[in-house]
């Protein structure tokens, strides 16, 4: 897929996370908009996964260890076909699978995730099967910054490094807030570079929200031979929206109303732009 | 009467630690199975995989001292059908990777083998950072795993095995010292319970390594006293044999529970819990180690210490079957 019908579809998937986030009144809305153009390239460009080679043992595995940006991943899995899309409307409904964090009831979710620091253990251990059976997948895993407090994500990329794991690609999704605030406050994670290269792994930087620059990044895997590969996204949360981005206040926040129009007005006028600039 | 499960205790033949039974039981697995993995978290030593880790250099992975990353690496291999046996210290297995084994392994479905290794007070001299004694309570509030405790060598075996060939978590524990071999009855299921000896007065339902003085106590009563107590190897704690328990309500007015654990959510308080709230009510008690600062020593001066043993366990019964 083109980088420019990439960009329209990631505004579309923006104007469905805040769809279903209003509709259910619940949603990580911050996370999901600052990741979603990641999960947009991954699932329409990178990944050798779909409905229909979900069972086999050699597709590629994507695993959300920021499980509570969970928006993003089920309206990327429902375009790829997992399931109808009418079933988001259950969204936190009573006894829908459709809950707040990633669960295999839902179909093409691998992992059940959502307390932070376990999605990297997870993807090590997968990536190392395959490494053992020869096998061609990779395995990719997504990052909240907030959660590299975990010490257990430091165990897991001990391991990756030491069993050279290059079918590995975390990716980190660096919009540098978390629910307290700014990360640099809270926890501060920096130096980040200097500490993964320490770890002894692969580093790229990559514009989070840019199509191109995530396509050209992640498609660049394995960008070392023998080293786990680690991609620095740098991010904005809320990414999309005018009100919503780089404010903590719209990491869990449900738009009222007005906020709700506005926000969908707001890409709509991004998709018309797009599509005046695609009919030159 | 069935003689098989009277034999006399003293007569009972000595086996191997259980340990070393996993150990080699392993082995032979893996020689099968090329897909059977072994994940150790600097434990190989301690587990006895120093052998299998010669002989399947390919089938062992070594996570270092992180028994959070030995849990999730598990998982994650678990999930490509790889058969998983993630061996560490009970102590540290459970507690320090209690939220992976809750989530990465039971709720997530990735048929992880938790092995407990050197479980209970094992490691008794090295005090409460080594003990454990939560592990049975911890995992029975979580679904969607079996507990096992074997007692001998021939549980051991029996358990790793279909452990080995389930597509569900397990959690098994065991100590390292030479275990005798509760019985010669070759039956062995997981969630049923074995009668290993018959008895009329009451009955001893214990599980894992206080099995073994669990008998000496029915041999004991049954010298000095006269009085017959029938035994009960209930190594699987979930799911738990209600089935036996109904039967053995029905058959015994006195019913004491063995265990290698906090009296605090383990086998006595899952049997009891079960019975009241299906109308039985035997005179009951819990032995195990009480809710206090553990007392450190051997794990047999500690068995001792706390009365699980031959005479305190026959004590036990003698004052609920007098009362
Ligand atoms: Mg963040």
């Amino acid at each position: 897929m083109c980088v420019p019908d990439l960009e329209r579809k990631s505004l579309e998937y923006r104007k469905k996370i805040l769809k279903y986030i209003k509709h259910a009144s619940a949603g990580h809305t911050g996370g999901s908009l600052s990741c979603i153009d990641i999960l947009n390239v991954l699932y329409n460009q990178i990944l050798h996964v779909s409905p229909q080679n979900f069972s086999d043992n050699n597709r590629d595995r994507y695993i959300q260890s920021k499980g509570h940006s969970v928006e993003a991943l089920y309206v990327v899995l429902a375009d790829q076909g997992f399931f109808p899309e009418s079933e988001l409307e259950t969204l936190c409904q009573y006894q829908s699978h459709f809950i707040g964090h990633p669960t295999r009831k839902v179909p093409g979710v691998e992992q059940n995730t959502g307390a932070l620091g376990h999605g990297l253990a997870l993807s090590v251990g997968t990536a190392l099967a395959g490494k053992m059976d020869e096998a061609d997948f990779k395995v990719f895993t997504l990052l909240g910054d907030g959660e590299l407090a975990e010490g257990s994500n430091w165990e897991a990329l001990l391991a990756a490094s030491h069993y050279n794991l290059d079918n590995l690609v975390v990716i980190l999704d660096y919009n540098k807030l978390q629910i307290t605030g700014r990360n640099k406050d809270v926890m501060n994670v920096e130096p980040l570079l200097d500490k993964f290269k320490a770890f002894g792994l692969a580093v790229r930087e990559m514009d989070g929200n840019d199509i191109a620059s995530i396509k050209a990044t992640l498609e660049d895997v394995p960008f070392e031979s023998g080293k786990p590969n680690l991609v620095i996204a740098h991010t904005t949360k809320g990414k999309g929206v005018s009100f919503m981005e780089d404010s903590v206040k719209w990491h869990h926040g449900v738009p009222d109303d007005a906020q709700y129009q506005q926000a969908q007005e707001e890409l709509d006028k991004k998709i018309s732009a797009l599509e005046k600039l695609e009919s030159k | 009467m069935n003689s098989q499960i009277n034999a006399e205790t003293s007569k009972l033949k000595m086996g191997s630690p259980n340990l070393e039974v996993f150990s080699n039981t392993l082995q032979n697995l893996a020689a099968e199975d090329r897909n059977l993995v072994v994940v150790t978290s600097d434990s190989r030593g301690s587990g006895k995989l120093v052998p299998f880790g010669e002989k399947f250099p390919k089938q062992i992975v070594e996570v270092g001292i992180a028994e959070q990353n030995l849990v999730g690496i598990a998982a994650g291999l678990a999930s490509t059908g790889k058969k998983v046996f993630a061996v560490s210290p009970a102590c540290f297995l459970t507690a320090r990777s209690f939220e992976q084994i809750k989530n990465d392994v039971a709720y997530s479905d990735n048929p992880v083998n938790l092995i407990g290794i050197s479980a209970g007070v094992s490691y008794g001299a090295l005090g409460t950072t080594h003990h454990s004694l939560h592990d049975f309570a911890a995992l029975r509030a979580v679904n969607n795993i079996t507990i096992v405790a074997p007692a001998d060598n021939f549980e051991t075996e029996m358990a790793i095995r279909f452990a080995a060939h389930s597509p569900q978590p397990f959690y098994i524990r065991f100590g390292k010292k030479n275990m005798p071999f509760i019985s010669e009855n070759k039956d062995f299921e997981i969630g049923k319970g074995r009668l290993v000896r018959n008895g009329k007065a009451a009955v001893i339902v214990a599980t894992g390594e206080t099995v073994y003085p669990a008998l000496l106590a029915a041999d004991h009563l049954e010298k000095t006293k006269g009085i017959r107590v029938a035994v009960v190897s209930m190594h699987t704690l979930k799911p738990l044999d209600t089935k036996l328990l109904t039967d053995l309500a029905g058959q015994f007015p006195v019913m004491l529970t063995v265990e290698e654990h906090m009296v605090n959510g383990g086998l006595g308080e899952a049997c009891s819990g079960f019975l009241l709230q299906n109308g039985f009510a035997p005179k009951f008690k819990i032995l195990g180690i009480p809710d206090e600062y553990t007392v450190t020593g051997s794990q047999l001066e500690i068995f001792d210490h706390y009365g699980i043993s031959e005479k305190g366990i026959a004590s036990e019964v003698l004052k609920m079957i007098d009362n």
